[in-house]
């Protein structure tokens, strides 16, 4: 695609399509990989609510694996996540190793 | 029909903000405009206007309540002073940036340190590169036209730029002059409906102001900042027309004052044009070919338009009201700038004057025209800056 030149751009900074930044996918900012343990994981979805990317999906009120395009790697999730008998459903793995 | 009155400046830039009756009002006091908008908030408490008025902690928060009252989709004022304007400066640029015509009188005071309340142009030319529209005012007449003209001019949908309105501090604020008022009906009819331009409250379309873009986009977006303000000379040009049918007061880009066949000249902002005008009649009486150029526009600046009324000067005293420590005044930078081109140009002075309200009298317009009639007869250009009246 041809990048746009100036004349091609709408007035002032403003996007005028919503929901855009879908289209930025973030995930390469990453230096730390959440990764998902099933077997410890209790549904009750701290880390969805915690998130700030929504890079946990949720469908029927369960969540899933994470959604790598966008997420960050800040833990967040991690650090929320009560888990199961002491055991956390959510690790971070440095990214690489 | 007009209505003869004697006014202040800061009464009369109220009574034009009263007549275009704007949706929403950033209001935070500074000294020498506070009496402005406090005489607007009594508008507003006595029902004569429905604007809300947003009271905020500084003029930083001021200005960005103005960006999304603006962004939301709504009429908007607010009017500042010197330290005011300086702290609005990172939201000047985002208000030019996101194309937002909020309409700002700024009476113009000098800059900390030292504190000083009173009248210089230290302000308002700090602020000359955040995108705004410039338009200057020598008397409270001028202010109060300007500020309704640049309702017509900022909200241009060619344009969509914010504006100051610029008027000097006390000597304009505060000092009562005669001067006529349009009807109300003739102010809301000039200016006419707010009209809209993507509006975040517009809900079927979902937009948003001030997105991150960096080096794929950034460098594009300023050059088209740019073009527009190419656009803006030709708007104040055809507002000004229509502002002449109305009132029957002539506007231009500058006020061009005996300059046609002129030898000598001053070119002066804002007030002390007035003063300098009664100088210039005395030298004329005395056949001595004196003029003077009084921007009205800044910016954008009319470079060709202000060079051609000056080409046939002999020497020009460019007279700047601030001052760029280490350079030249601010004023004087752009006229240098319009004369370059010129294959012949008048040998150019600039005198800084008046800094922190220090009064402009006639006597310096005579010892710097004088200087001037020396410069043109041939004699030699001693120090081409200097600070005029300053004690030694």
């Amino acid at each position: 695609m041809k990048p746009k030149g100036w004349k091609d751009l709408p007035p002032g900074s403003v996007v005028l399509e919503a929901g855009s930044a879908v289209k930025f996918k973030t995930g390469s900012w990453r230096a730390y990989r959440p990764i998902w343990h099933e077997e410890n994981c209790i549904q009750c979805l701290l880390c969805w609510i915690y998130c700030p990317d929504m890079s946990i999906k949720v469908k029927d009120g369960k969540r899933g694996e994470f959604d790598l395009d966008y997420c960050k790697g800040c833990g967040i999730c991690a650090l929320e996540c009560h888990g199961k008998k002491g055991k956390k459903a959510i690790e971070m793995v440095e990214e690489g190793k | 029909m007009a209505k003869v009155v004697a006014v202040t400046g800061n009464e009369a830039c109220a009574n034009a903000l009263r007549q275009v009756n704007p949706d929403v009002c950033g209001i935070y006091p500074i000294t020498p405009q506070t009496d402005m908008m406090q005489r607007y908030a009594s508008f507003i408490a006595n029902g004569k206007v429905t604007t809300e008025s947003i009271l905020v902690e500084s003029e930083h928060s001021s200005m960005s309540a103005c960006i999304g009252a603006a962004a939301a989709g709504g009429r908007v004022i607010t009017a500042t002073s010197s330290q005011g304007l300086a702290l609005m400066w990172e939201m000047l640029h985002i208000a030019s940036g996101d194309r937002l015509p909020i309409i700002m009188p700024v009476v113009n005071r000098a800059l900390s340190a030292p504190l000083n309340i009173h009248g210089d142009h230290s302000d308002a030319m700090g602020a000359r590169d955040t995108g705004w529209i410039q338009i200057w005012s020598e008397n409270a007449q001028e202010s109060y036209d300007n500020t309704i003209q640049a309702f017509r001019i900022g909200e241009h949908m060619d344009i969509r730029l914010p504006v100051m309105v610029c008027l000097d501090g006390f000597i304009i604020s505060h000092s009562i002059e005669r001067m006529e008022y349009l009807e109300d009906g003739e102010v809301r009819d000039f200016v006419g409906e707010f009209k809209n331009f993507l509006p975040l409250l517009d809900l079927e379309k979902p937009k948003s102001y001030g997105p991150l873009i960096l080096t794929d986009l950034y460098h594009e977006y300023k050059r088209a900042q740019h073009e527009v303000m190419t656009k803006v000379k030709d708007v104040v040009l055809d507002v000004a027309k229509d502002f002449e049918k109305l009132s029957g007061r002539k506007y231009g880009l500058f006020e061009s004052y005996r300059l046609e066949d002129a030898d000598i000249a001053l070119v002066i902002l804002n007030s002390a044009a007035g003063t300098s005008k009664d100088v210039i009649d005395e030298f004329r009486q005395r056949g001595v070919k004196a003029g003077l150029l009084k921007p009205r526009l800044f910016r954008p600046f009319p470079y060709e338009e202000a060079a051609e009324a000056l080409k046939n000067t002999k020497a020009v005293c460019v007279m700047d009201r601030a001052d760029s420590f280490g350079g030249y005044g601010p004023l004087f930078m752009e006229i240098t700038s319009a004369l370059y081109h010129l294959k012949e140009r008048p040998v150019l002075i600039n005198k800084i004057y008046g800094l922190g309200g220090r009064d402009y009298m006639p006597s310096h317009a005579e010892l710097v025209l004088n200087e001037l009639n020396e410069i043109a007869k041939g004699g030699k250009v001693k120090i081409i800056k200097e600070y005029l009246g300053v004690r030694e």
